[in-house]
């Protein structure tokens, strides 16, 4: 089946400068192994793992080093085989602190005799899945779990706990989410271009996990290359099966706009995707599912575009997790002039960085370096009610007045108002004419909320 | 080549770190920009007389609003071009003989009593530029109504010219209405298709900058294009004086003026697209901005055909303005994920 004409999505968003012409056309690259590899036990959403190395231990590509530490957790793999140098707190792209386990590589990158046995045990799991879905879904699900595979998107949500909606919950679609709809970032688009078959074999193997009647790809309209090469990859597949264009907006990559872009089915507040029977999984998690599945190999690396007008030869990079941003800039040529500010991520969602310090993480999707003249200083003004917020907000909020009832610290006020159902996407802040720091109150008072509802 | 950024000056802020580049002062130039073409017929129909309550206004305005916040100890502020905007608006709605001592007058109201005593630009619930011009209404009623005859009038009123006054003359509504209470029947020369086109250029008697439909379109569409206003506040103004109008006409053709003439005489053009769409005075959705838009043309109406004064449309704006918090929250947008979508 071929890709569809663009659908468009709740047509609310903003067009940002999208600047993806400086790595769009650029084949990934891998990275060789840097002399330090600093892996974090803190990559995903929930609780961090639990380190189960100490310093002086020899480690294995693959073996576990961090436990999950319950259900809404992941396991952390050695990026590479070498010896433990540390086992210590160190800084996450969240500006908190986490337990992280240092590597010194060997060189070797050895991979740990688990994978290999996996590999085995799961030789048949794919002729399973189709003949016996039902027994072998079980098997996929621990897989995923066993490999620490968390959306690579961004949000880092445990996918193993996507794969297992509660029997209340049928699953009938399953969304590959190709959007990539942030600034700057190749990442998810060069995948797809070069990785298309592996891709969308890993979406089957999710597919028959789910139950899932119908898979659909979701790639905006202004990644032709990518639509068509998964367009090719799903063409050969039996049911219900097709790429959908997305009109390229953002924020057309986050899970709800998504779901009622393509269904027109929608999320209900505080509601998961699950609740109207879809699954929405990231291009890379498809792909980092794939390899746990039939090469038994758990996730270990990923692709982060390091980009911006201040890197000196901007970059797809393929690189081990834990990779010191340091030494991805490095590798792509270093600064060729002064960054004011570094973001994680995309501009839209990223984390402004304070340092290179940090390492990457089955989260990266980008590292963006981004000159004085892109965000000097400015001075919020009061708001002029030009009405821009409302207009561009996809949750259809009313970010002025939140704004101006959490400025008064009148968090009532802001929770009657739905404060809550903001998706921190910055497409008020990106449209203020006054500048006003309209995320930075949405999350305040949505951390209100959720304290609120903690409370017995 | 190094990877050391300058780490001490990296700027540390919340998502999302790309902007729109949009800025305050980005608008009001804009509106600035908007309002060139109704100046420009301004300064050809009133020559001089229109040029100076400009210059006054906007210098008077610029000027009060650096003393104010000076005052308050605040930054100048003057740099968001906010009490330009103000001050040309207001010169737009005077008549082109006002002495400029008045005009300081409305701009002291205008700028210190309007708006920076609300806080300044974004707190002031009503449009600076017409509580100026209210002040001025109550002020001084006869320099407020009285209209010198544009050096370059059309033909079709000089009988009315001649037979009212050789040198001040009513504005075409004021005009109007005097007729009526008088008893007498409405001018033809209204009627005909010829008058309607020169009142939509601009040939008539009126406020320095409200005299022109056609300029202030122009200017309008430009507005709309840069996105700083909405449509729906103009076309839902116009619309609920055209229908207001129409079924005045319709019910005593002879006592009420034609629609058209509603609509291209007096404020409601400038109104309807420059004032009424003063992004702080206004609501900020687009269903908050229709309803905005009809009250104001009703009210407008309403005290054209049955209130004290000709005009209108700057009380109308200025009672809408009282409650365009209340129109913002009945007009919220559903919430994503709240209630069922069909
Ligand atoms: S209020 Fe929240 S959901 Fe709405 S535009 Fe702003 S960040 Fe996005
Ligand atoms: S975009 Fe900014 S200035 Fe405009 S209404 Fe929203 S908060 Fe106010």
């Amino acid at each position: 089946m071929s890709a569809s004409k663009p659908k468009l999505s709740p047509n609310v968003g903003v067009h940002p400068a999208y600047h993806k012409e400086a790595t769009s056309a650029k084949p990934i690259e891998v990275m060789p192994l840097p002399p330090l590899l600093r892996v974090s036990m803190s990559q995903h959403l929930g609780k961090p793992a639990l380190p189960v190395v100490k310093k002086g231990d020899t480690v294995l590509r693959g073996q576990v080093i961090g436990e999950a530490a319950g259900f809404v957790s992941a396991a952390v793999h050695a990026p590479t085989s070498g010896a433990v140098k540390d086992v210590a707190e160190a800084p996450t792209a969240g500006g908190i602190m986490a337990l992280a386990v240092d590597i010194a590589p060997d060189g070797r990158d050895a991979w740990a005799p688990a994978v290999e046995e996996n590999r085995r045990k799961r030789a048949d799991l794919l002729a399973r899945l189709r003949d016996d879905p039902a027994a072998a879904r079980k098997e996929v699900v621990a897989a995923v779990a066993d490999a620490g595979i968390a959306g690579m998107g961004g949000a880092g949500f445990p996918t193993h706990v996507k794969l297992s909606p509660p029997p209340d919950k049928p699953i009938e679609t399953l969304i590959i989410n190709g959007a990539e709809c942030e600034p700057y970032l190749t990442a998810d688009d060069r995948l797809m271009v070069e990785r298309a078959a592996e891709i969308w074999q890993g979406a089957l193997i999710i597919q028959a996990a789910l139950g899932a009647k119908r898979v659909r790809v979701a790639v905006e309209n202004n990644k032709p290359r990518a639509a068509a090469a998964m367009g090719a990859a799903v063409a050969d597949s039996a049911g219900d099966c097709a790429v959908v264009m997305l009109e390229t907006m953002y924020p057309q990559g986050a899970e709800k706009q998504q779901i009622l872009a393509i269904l027109g089915r929608e999320v209900p507040s505080g509601g998961l995707p699950m609740d109207v029977g879809v699954v929405v999984e990231n291009v890379g998690t498809a792909l980092a599912v794939r390899d746990a599945v039939v090469n038994g190999r758990p996730l270990t690396e990923r692709v982060t575009t390091v980009t911006g007008p201040c890197v000196a030869e901007p970059k797809n990079v393929l690189a081990r997790l834990g990779t010191l941003y340091s030494d991805l800039v490095a590798f792509c040529g270093g600064f060729a002039r002064p960054p004011c500010k570094i973001v994680s991520g995309g501009p839209m969602m990223g984390l402004a960085q304070s340092g290179l310090d940090v390492s990457t993480a089955k989260t990266t999707s980008g590292l963006v370096a981004l000159p004085r003249e892109l965000v000097g200083a400015f001075v919020s003004m009061p708001c002029i009610s030009c009405g821009r917020c409302v207009e561009a907000c996809p949750s259809g909020l009313m970010p002025c007045e939140l704004s101006q009832m959490l400025e008064a610290e009148d968090y009532e006020a802001a929770a009657g108002c739905n404060v809550a159902d903001c998706i921190e996407c910055g497409c008020c802040a990106y449209v203020c004419p006054a500048r006003r720091p309209l995320v930075q109150h949405m999350r305040r008072g949505k951390a209100w909320v959720a304290a609120q509802r903690r409370k017995p | 080549m190094s990877a050391e950024p300058a780490a001490v000056s990296l700027i540390v802020s919340s998502s999302p770190h790309a902007h729109s580049g949009a800025s305050v002062r980005r608008i009001m130039l804009d509106v600035i920009i908007a309002l060139v073409p109704a100046l420009a017929v301004g300064l050809y129909l009133f020559g001089w007389n229109a040029l100076r309550l400009v210059v006054v206004c906007v210098s008077a305005c610029v000027l009060i609003e650096a003393l104010c916040r000076k005052a308050m100890g605040r930054d100048p502020g003057v740099g968001d071009l906010s009490a330009v905007v103000t001050g040309v608006l207001l010169a737009f709605n005077l008549p082109p003989a006002l002495p400029g001592w008045m005009a300081v007058i409305g701009c002291v109201f205008a700028i210190a009593v309007a708006k920076q005593i609300f806080g300044g630009l974004g707190y002031n619930p009503f449009n600076p530029a017409l509580v100026g011009r209210a002040m001025l209404l109550v002020s001084f009623p006869v320099h407020m109504t009285t209209w010198a005859v544009p050096a370059r009038l059309a033909s079709v009123l000089e009988p009315a010219r001649t037979a009212v006054d050789a040198v001040t003359m009513a504005t075409p509504l004021g005009w109007a209405k005097t007729s009526l209470s008088a008893g007498n029947a409405l001018p033809l020369a209204l009627d005909s298709v010829a008058t309607a086109w020169e009142f939509f250029a601009g040939f008539k008697p009126g406020c320095i900058g409200e005299t022109s439909g056609l300029a202030l379109l122009i200017g309008a569409a430009y507005l709309l294009y840069r996105r700083c206003i909405g449509w729906q506040t103009p076309v839902f103004f116009v619309g609920a004086v055209a229908v207001f109008a129409a079924i005045l006409w319709r019910v005593d053709p002879a006592r009420n003026l034609h629609p058209v003439f509603h609509v291209l005489t007096g404020g409601v053009m400038i109104g309807a697209f420059f004032m009424a769409t003063d992004m702080v005075t206004s609501p900020v959705t687009r269903a908050g901005m229709a309803v905005f838009g009809a009250g104001c043309g009703v009210i407008t109406m309403l005290i054209r055909a049955w209130g004290g004064y000709p005009e209108g449309v700057s009380f109308a704006i200025l009672l809408m303005n009282a409650v365009t918090p209340l129109i913002n929250k009945a007009t919220r947008p559903r919430v994503f994920g709240h209630g069922r979508r069909k």
